[in-house]
């Protein structure tokens, strides 16, 4: 019989593709079926963030970084402002700190929510998500009723946060804690034993831990290669260095293990939400320094030197000493850091955004080589890419 | 506010030592400043400075966790390139940083670590920084074939160049930018905050901003 060669030939995969989980346009080398290389181009979402930074004051830069990775708003604002009060040498008052950690938490759960649930969508079962997204709802609520905003929220400050969580929050939140335990539990009978979930997921995209590291791989990626590293434990900030929970690693190192690994981030996320709302100390939630912190509405109507504080808060903003810092805090995709430099100016002089989906998304290449075209997907899904962070 | 503890930070310290001892010849600087180590290196040596890093069991910088730019149009080598470190082992970050211009190359690492593939060529787009020994210096974040370096500090903030649909035509079309208000950039220098010295004649001091109503 006559042998027929197969030629090789490219593939687009995106800029619109539901399965790229945003922009991403993917030239993908194939033979047949089988993926020899897989080279992403992106920059489709860019929108200049970092230039845009250097243009405005500390406090008008905030926002932009709710709009890097719009599945895990705090997380972000939290690095660039541990950043802004590195430099400004401020020490943010306690409750301030146990809101902050419950709130990152809050956000991770967003994310892990979005995207275990959509990947599980990408490989295949849809109920998942119809199911999480309720769940997902109820925290954006919680969102909503502390900041105003679901997702865009600007609700860290440097210093703080903008306001105190209005009475009641706190019990809710603990109320939805024990609700949400029964969903993880509903959630992992539809999957975890799922037969085409385990063909599409199992000893699919392995990356050992050498690579791991190699390639600048952080968060649930690198723990589900079997590394037990993780920012919050390692390098603590805000309060959880008063928090007890665990750091859950992966042993396979495939796509499996880090749908696991996100599952249960998810639990070990709660039991510091609930430490949180139990150790919940009473005070001020943002420092009392008027030269950083605007004074309070009431106060700025009735006291003069208040109102001068705000003016001048909000037209020029504060000064920064100058001085160079990397700040990072562990994100729901990762290592997420702030390189912050200041000249000493009420405005950054650079702003660095070290995401992680960056470096992730890099190593799209090494995790897909090999493997069949219908894989990149679930490869895409396991490293939990979102173009905000990835373009700036 | 202090993320480190008084021991951690004299062991940053002690790695600094240790690092300026080891590569004397490579290493201009060492400095502890905002509780973290910034070691100021020679352009040509920076491969051998991080592999040193990430090899030494002293050091153990497995990872590099960013690379990237900043521009000091003022300076005669005006890019500083940046790399941040991490070891996870010793649970330490580093900050190793060096100097470049337009036309001096700054040796690849990506054969030390894979991941400074992407970062550099986002200082190459960015900056135009350019890495010799890079196995696929492309742009990456900005358009096919856009032109100049965008986080250049007198590239314009809104850019020269934008790109619309166009009806008539049925297609993309670029097109000079043009702004209906002129592009406001205020200036917070102020005159009146710790600007004078109390021990000189307030006569005999330039206050800041004093060169606006005469220049």
């Amino acid at each position: 019989m006559a042998q027929t060669e197969i030629k090789s030939y490219n593939l687009n995969f995106g800029p619109q593709h539901p399965a790229a989980h945003g922009v991403l346009r993917l030239i993908l080398e194939l033979s047949g079926e089988v993926v020899d290389r897989a080279d992403p181009h992106i920059g489709l979402l860019h929108r200049g963030t970092e230039k845009l930074i250097e243009y405005k004051t500390y406090v008008q830069a905030l926002p932009y970084f709710d709009r890097l990775d719009y599945a895990c708003p705090l997380n972000m604002e939290h690095a660039y402002v541990l950043a802004v009060e590195k430099l400004l040498g401020i020490e943010v008052p306690r409750r301030g700190k146990y809101i902050r950690t419950l709130y990152s938490e809050i956000t991770r759960i967003i994310n892990h929510i979005m995207n275990t649930t959509s990947f599980a969508l990408d490989v295949g079962a849809m109920t998942p998500m119809l199911w999480g997204w309720e769940e997902r709802e109820h925290l954006l609520e919680f969102c909503e009723r502390v900041s105003g905003a679901r997702m865009h929220m600007a609700y860290y400050r440097p210093g703080g946060v903008a306001k105190d969580m209005p009475v009641g929050l706190a019990e809710d939140i603990y109320a939805w804690c024990d609700r949400f335990e029964k969903f993880l539990v509903d959630m992992e009978t539809l999957l975890d034993e799922n037969r085409i979930f385990r063909q599409r997921t199992v000893d699919i995209g392995i990356v050992t831990q050498e690579d791991a590291l190699n390639w600048g791989f952080t968060g649930p990626v690198l723990r589900a290669s079997g590394l037990a590293w993780d920012l919050r434990k390692s390098q603590p900030y805000d309060a959880f260095e008063e928090m007890d929970f665990d750091i859950p690693i992966g042993k396979t190192c495939d796509v499996y293990a880090r749908y696991l690994v996100r599952m249960e981030e998810m639990r070990q996320s709660m039991r510091i939400m609930r430490q949180c709302i139990e150790k919940m100390p009473d005070g001020p939630v943002k420092v009392e320094d008027n030269k950083v912190v605007p004074p309070s509405r009431p106060e700025m109507k009735r006291s003069m030197e208040a109102l001068i504080h705000h003016f001048k808060l909000y037209t020029e903003g504060f000064k920064v000493p100058p001085g160079e810092t990397y700040t990072a805090v562990e994100a729901a995709t990762g290592e997420f850091g702030v390189y912050l430099v200041s000249d000493g100016t009420n405005r950054p002089y650079r702003c660095k955004i070290r995401s992680p989906g960056f470096a992730h998304l890099q190593g799209l290449d090494l995790l897909s080589k090999g493997h069949m075209l219908a894989d990149i997907p679930a490869n895409i899904g396991s490293i939990d890419v979102v173009f905000g962070e990835i373009d700036r | 506010m202090s993320f480190l503890s008084t021991e951690q930070i004299e062991a940053l310290e002690d790695l600094g030592q240790h690092i300026a001892s080891a590569l004397a010849d490579e290493v201009r600087e060492t400095r502890v400043a905002f509780e973290e180590l910034m070691v100021t290196v020679n352009r040509h040596d920076i491969v051998r400075v991080l592999t040193f890093l990430r090899d030494d069991p002293n050091c153990m910088f497995v990872q590099l966790v960013d690379v990237c730019g900043v521009d000091w149009p003022e300076r005669d080598d005006r890019f500083e390139v940046v790399y941040n470190l991490l070891s996870l082992k010793h649970n330490q970050r580093v900050r190793v940083k060096l100097f470049a211009s337009e036309d001096t190359p700054v040796p690849s690492v990506v054969e030390v670590f894979k991941a400074a593939n992407w970062f550099e060529r986002e200082v190459w787009d960015m900056y135009g920084v350019f890495f010799s020994g890079h196995p696929d210096l492309r742009r990456i974040l900005t358009d096919y074939g856009f032109e100049g370096h965008p986080l250049r500090k007198d590239f314009p903030l809104t850019g020269t160049m934008e790109l619309r649909y166009d009806d008539a035509q049925a297609r993309c079309v670029y097109e000079p930018v043009r702004l209906t208000q002129d592009f406001r950039n205020f200036d917070f220098m102020s005159p009146w905050e710790g600007a004078l010295d109390p021990g000189v004649a307030a006569a005999s001091q330039a206050l800041p901003g004093d060169e606006k109503a005469t220049g």
